[in-house]
Parts: C-alpha cells; sequence; structure tokens
C-alpha cells in the first residue's frame, strides 16, 4: 500500500463512530432525530472524502508551500460544496419538522396512511362473500373513499386557521 | 462544424438556471415569471433539439472554465444524453404551460380539483432549478458534478413536494426527503471512494483507470452506486417510499417527478454500467433478478389501488423494471431498446399524471369508487387518457408496443434463463398493466354518473391543451419510432463501445490529460 495513502486512524475511528450514532439516530421516528442522524453521517461522510485525499499537507497555494508538500486541494473543495448542501438540506428539513410540529403537535414521520388503509380493507374484504348477502356491496369502499377524502380536506382546514400565506 | 455547435452544450443548465434567478427577483409580478419561464425552457427545449442532431455526429465536449479534463469538469453531450434532454424538454415545457393555466384560472363551479392553489412566486423559480438539475445531471462528465446535479434536483424537488405545506403533503414530504437524503449520502460516500482508489472522479478518466483497480474495490464502488441510483430509480426493493410521496404533491409536480426524477436515476445506471463498468455479468445478474421484482411486484401493487394516482405511480415503479431488464442484458439491443423504452415511458407516465389531475379538476376525486361515467361527461378527457393509458400498456401499433418489442427481442437473443424468465415476466406485467388500466378506465369512464358532477362545465383550454400535445408527442413518438430507434441503437452503439467517450474528453490523449487548458496557456497564469 502507498505510505501517502495510509490514513490517520484517529479519523478513520471518528468517521466509524459518526456514521453508527447517525445511522442509529436515521432509524428513530422523529423528524429532528432523523435530520440529527443526517448531520452527523453528512460529516462522517466528508471526513471520509477527506481521508480519500491522502495525508495532510501545506496549504495548496503555489509559491507558498513546495508543490511535494501540498494536501490534495480537490478533496477540500468536493468537502466544502458538500458542506454547503448539508447545510441548506439541513435547514430546509427544520423548516419541515417545525411546520409538522405546528400541524401535529409531533414531528414523527407517519407511516404511509394509504397504505395501512388498504391493508386493512384486504383484512376486512376476506369473507366478502358474506357482506354480498346482506345487500350492501360497496360500502365498504365508500367508506374508505369518504375517509381518504376527509383527510385531505381536514388538512386544508387547518392549514386555513393557522393562517399560512400561501 | 462542430466546435461551433459545443456553444450549445452547457445553455441547458445555464438558461433555466439564469432564469430562475430572474424569475425569482420578479416575484411580485407574475406575469412576467410566467413569461420567463416559458421563454426559459422554450429555448432550453431549442437548445436540445440542436444537441440531438449535433451530438448525432460524435459527442460534443466543453471544458467548463477553460479548463480541460481532468482538472476542469466537462460536459459531454453524446447521442444519449441529447434524446434524454430532448425527451425532457418537451415535458418540463408542457407541464409548466398545464400547471400555469392551472395556476390562473379558477374552477367555476368550485369543486376545483386541487383544493389549494399553487404559490406561483416559488413555484416558478424552483421549477426552473429543477430543470437546471436535471439538465446538468444529463449533461455531467464528472462524477461530482453529476452528484450536484442531483443535489439541484432533489432541492427543488424537495420545495415543490411540499409546496403549501398542508399536513398530507408534510408527511409524505418527510418520508421522500428522508429517503433522498440518505441516496444523496450514499453516493457522496460512493465519490470518496473513486477517489481515493483512483485518484480521480472524472467519468472518462475513471474508465481508463478502474480496469486497472483492485477488482474487490470497483466491485463496492459498483454495488455502491447502483444503490444510490436505485433509490432515485425506484427498484424494487429501493422503491416503497415513491408510491407513498408522489401523489401528495399537485398534479403537474406529480407529472414531471413521475416523468423526469426516476428516470434520471436510470439514466445514470445506463452511464455508470456501460462507461464504468461495462464487463460485469454478476452484477447485471443481481440487476435482472431485481428488474423481474420491480416489475412484477409493482404491477401487483397497481393491481390493488382504488385511486388512480397511486395506481399510476405503481406502474410508474413496475415499468422502470423494463429499462433496468434492458440495462441488465448487456447487450447493444437491450440498451437500444431500454433508451427507447424511456424516451416512450417519460411522455406517457407524464401524460397520465396530467390527465388525472383533469380527471381530479373535473369531477373533484381521484377515488375510482367515486369517479365514474367520465366518457359521457367528458369525452376529450376520456380521449386523452384512453390513448396514453394503451400506449403504457402497450396496445399496438404504440410506441409502448414497440419498447416492449425490442426488450422481449433483446431477452430472447440472450438466452439465458434468466433473461428467459424476464421474458415471461415482463409479458404478464404488460397484460397486468392492461388489466389495471382497463380497470380505472371501466370504473372512471364508464358506469353511471355520480350525482353532484356537473355536466356543462368545460375545463380550461390552458390545462387541456398542453395535455394534448403530450398525447399528440407520445403518438409522434410512435409515428417516428423508425427513425428514433435507429437514434437509439446508435446511442447504445456508442456507449457500449467504450471509448468513443473517453475519446471526445480526450481527444489528444496525453496532452489534454495534464490539465492545462490552451486558453489558459495563452493568457498566462490565470
Amino acid at each position: 500500500m502507498n505510505p501517502e495513502m495510509v490514513p490517520s486512524a484517529v479519523l478513520v475511528v471518528a468517521i466509524g463512530v459518526l456514521f453508527t450514532a447517525g445511522v442509529y439516530l436515521l432509524l428513530e421516528r422523529s423528524l429532528t432525530r432523523v435530520l440529527l442522524g443526517f448531520v452527523l453521517i453528512g460529516n462522517g461522510a466528508n471526513l471520509l472524502m477527506l481521508v480519500a485525499g491522502g495525508r495532510a499537507g501545506g496549504a495548496p497555494i503555489a509559491g507558498i508551500t513546495p508543490e511535494a508538500e501540498m494536501s490534495d486541494p480537490l478533496v477540500q473543495v468536493m468537502v466544502l460544496t458538500s458542506i454547503v448542501i448539508t447545510l441548506a438540506l439541513t435547514a430546509f428539513v427544520l423548516a419541515m419538522a417545525y411546520r409538522s410540529w405546528q400541524l401535529n403537535g409531533h414531528d414523527e414521520v407517519a407511516d404511509d396512511v394509504e397504505d395501512r388503509r388498504i391493508a386493512r380493507l384486504a383484512a376486512r374484504n376476506a369473507p366478502s362473500y358474506l357482506d354480498r348477502d346482506d345487500g350492501e356491496p360497496g360500502t365498504l369502499d365508500e367508506d374508505a373513499a369518504a375517509a381518504r377524502d376527509d383527510m385531505v380536506r381536514g388538512d386544508t382546514d387547518r392549514t386555513d386557521e393557522t393562517g399560512e400565506a400561501r | 462544424m462542430t466546435h461551433d455547435l459545443t456553444t450549445l452544450v452547457p445553455l441547458p443548465v445555464l438558461i433555466p438556471l439564469c432564469a430562475a434567478g430572474l424569475a425569482l427577483a420578479l416575484h411580485r409580478h407574475p406575469r412576467a415569471q410566467r413569461i420567463i419561464s416559458v421563454v426559459a425552457l422554450s429555448l432550453m427545449l431549442a437548445a436540445s433539439l440542436g444537441l440531438l442532431v449535433a451530438a448525432d455526429g460524435g459527442p460534443l465536449v466543453v471544458d467548463v472554465g477553460g479548463w480541460a479534463a481532468p482538472v476542469g469538469i466537462p460536459l459531454v453531450a453524446d447521442r444519449l444524453t441529447a434524446l434524454m434532454l430532448s425527451v425532457s424538454g418537451v415535458v418540463l415545457l408542457c407541464v409548466l404551460l398545464y400547471s400555469i393555466s392551472e395556476g390562473i384560472s379558477e374552477s367555476p363551479d368550485g369543486l376545483a380539483g386541487d383544493e389549494d392553489p399553487i404559490p406561483v412566486a416559488i413555484y416558478h423559480p424552483t421549477f426552473l432549478v429543477l430543470a437546471a438539475g436535471v439538465a446538468n445531471a444529463f449533461l455531467s462528465g464528472d462524477l461530482f458534478n453529476l452528484y450536484v446535479g442531483f443535489e439541484i434536483l432533489l432541492a427543488a424537488s424537495y420545495v415543490l413536494l411540499t409546496l403549501g405545506g398542508t399536513g398530507e403533503r408534510i408527511r409524505a414530504g418527510a418520508v421522500y426527503v428522508v429517503v433522498s437524503l440518505l441516496s444523496s449520502i450514499l453516493f457522496f460516500v460512493a465519490i470518496a471512494l473513486a477517489y481515493a482508489s483512483t485518484g480521480t472522479v472524472n467519468l472518462a478518466q475513471l474508465a481508463q483507470r478502474l480496469p486497472e483497480t483492485d477488482p474487490g474495490v470497483v466491485v463496492v464502488l459498483e454495488l455502491l452506486l447502483l444503490l444510490a441510483f436505485g433509490i432515485k430509480a425506484a427498484i424494487f426493493p429501493l422503491s416503497a417510499w415513491l408510491p407513498d410521496s408522489y401523489p401528495t404533491a399537485p398534479a403537474p409536480v406529480t407529472a414531471v417527478f413521475a416523468g423526469l426524477l426516476t428516470k434520471v436515476g436510470v439514466y445514470a445506471i445506463i452511464r455508470t454500467q456501460t462507461l464504468l463498468f461495462p464487463d460485469s455479468p454478476e452484477v447485471d445478474r443481481v440487476l435482472m433478478v431485481l428488474a423481474l421484482l420491480t416489475m412484477v411486484v409493482g404491477i401487483l401493487g397497481a393491481v390493488a389501488q382504488d385511486d388512480l394516482k397511486r395506481l399510476l405511480s405503481f406502474t410508474l415503479v413496475s415499468h422502470i423494471g423494463f429499462m433496468v431488464f434492458g440495462i441488465a442484458l448487456g447487450s447493444e439491443a437491450g440498451l437500444a431498446a431500454a433508451v427507447f423504452y424511456v424516451a416512450h415511458h417519460i411522455t406517457v407516465q407524464t401524460t397520465l399524471f396530467l390527465v388525472t389531475g383533469l380527471v381530479e379538476r373535473r369531477a373533484g376525486t381521484t377515488s375510482l369508487d367515486r369517479l365514474g361515467g367520465l366518457a359521457r361527461v367528458a369525452p376529450w378527457l376520456a380521449l386523452l387518457f384512453f390513448v396514453p393509458a394503451m400506449n403504457l400498456a402497450g396496445i399496438p401499433p404504440l410506441s409502448g408496443f414497440l419498447g416492449k418489442v425490442g426488450l422481449l427481442e433483446a431477452g430472447v437473443a440472450d438466452g439465458g434463463p434468466l433473461a428467459w424468465a424476464l421474458v415471461a415476466g415482463s409479458v404478464v406485467t404488460s397484460l397486468l398493466t392492461l388489466y389495471a388500466v382497463v380497470k380505472a378506465w371501466n370504473k372512471a369512464f364508464w358506469q353511471e354518473v355520480p350525482e353532484g358532477v356537473a355536466r356543462d362545465v368545460r375545463l380550461p383550454r390552458g390545462m387541456t391543451g398542453p395535455t394534448t400535445a403530450l398525447v399528440a408527442f407520445g403518438l409522434l413518438l410512435t409515428v417516428a419510432a423508425g427513425p428514433l430507434y435507429g437514434y437509439t441503437t446508435r446511442a447504445a452503439e456508442t456507449a457500449m463501445d467504450g471509448h468513443t467517450y473517453v475519446d471526445a474528453v480526450f481527444p489528444d490523449g496525453a496532452d489534454r490529460g495534464r490539465g492545462e487548458s490552451p486558453d489558459a496557456v495563452d493568457e498566462g497564469a490565470p
């Protein structure tokens, strides 16, 4: 292995810890914790990129550092770009978590409502040949459609109450 | 001659990006914003069409900032890129026109399909940024620039998906954003690994250096990239986020996401699989299994749905399987069919979601249990749904049928047991797609007209017009299928031969490999 490319053990351990903690947080329900997990993993990935550039050196400016002692500027540029992107996305997710809290009083990432409904529907539909006899075919479907429409409408009403500008 | 035409290469990125800034500055003047957006996307389409013609003579390369690759970032427009850009340009323009009309006109009966109008001031700049991001991803000749392109379009898509911030959209948006963030990080880690192992992130230089790299590292790299792109393209085990998040957005947003975002992922898979990992039969076999599962699981999901938007989202997942099928075959015929299928599917899927938006506006719901009799109430709308729906199912002689026949032929030519399984799976999926859309047709367009649906309402021309144009464009793809298929075959040839792309980026070998730009040398040290 090229001795130039042997990474510092401290950095490698730090990357491992950041990724582990980040994955743990990503698996949480609360959007804020998920966001913290994303920030940790993002920083871990940035460190990984830094390690990918090889050993550390002087500032990569011609005339200040001799060429052989320069550190790799390309990885620094890429890390910088990634930091900017992470910053913007963190701000966005924070705004989303805040909005979720405003609407629901919590910022938990919910299950797919529609999927749950379909699963319920399937469970209730299983003995559907029994339903046919009591002369009410289709009532279940009607209920389901009504439930969905109410849900959608409820959301918009709530938006109006909070007086958010459109 | 080609030298002059290279000016066109950065335009599909630059025009929408500059227009987005302008539109944001003019957020108090909605009319000016609309004009800027339409003009910008028209120019972008024109530039893309120019590239489509120009790239047929060989890939066009621009060194951004005058620094030659691999130090500078090249933008490369070959046939594959130009075709993707052109189809995307048409789709983006039509969706924009549709959404402008949707934003302006009020529904006369109060049964507005979209219950919350789009906030125009944010919508236009974001839409333009999305267009720029898509174009950047298609044009990029550099892995890191591809990542930046992805981030641009993803950031725009987060905003578009959560427009208005209603509870339902925030809920769906949270899932979408978290999954996308994860895929971005995986992509970034893959770039770090690529740089650590080869010392470059330039696609052409990676193609040169990867064969000399440790094969174990290369496989890790390939799988990481596939994982990241697979999440974006919604390939089966990574597709659960899509049907949950797309349907809640406004109709034009869902339409453009369904048409373009997953296809950017598919494009990235095509690019990396052909250029960086041309010889990886094991991974191809894995892709074949995933393609089969994507098709079958996706379409079974679609059959179970009773909401038009969700049904279409599941068909979207399912038909991604067809494209992965073509890529996984690893043959020119397979790739040509896959590229043709991408062009066809972008158009058809977008059209169907726009039509769904029209249905929602006309009848006030997209639940199949509540719809009915639309064929009698709105015959033109019924026709607009029927043609792309049949096209999606692959009824001859439409373009979906031609794409599928191409894939089946390539599969039969491959002859392996997995390829035959995929051929059988494609046929079953096509039949189930037909079943799903016929069920939707039967429930929404036939049956009795439910109470409360006004009979004498007309949909705004501004919304039906672009939809009709997209349906016509889908038919044009059918009529022009011969030349188009020839074009995709040539695109597949250049993509598969491996050296055309590299030669275009490094025309005089080592000379440009040093990264010194002729311009920079002429002007002295910059």
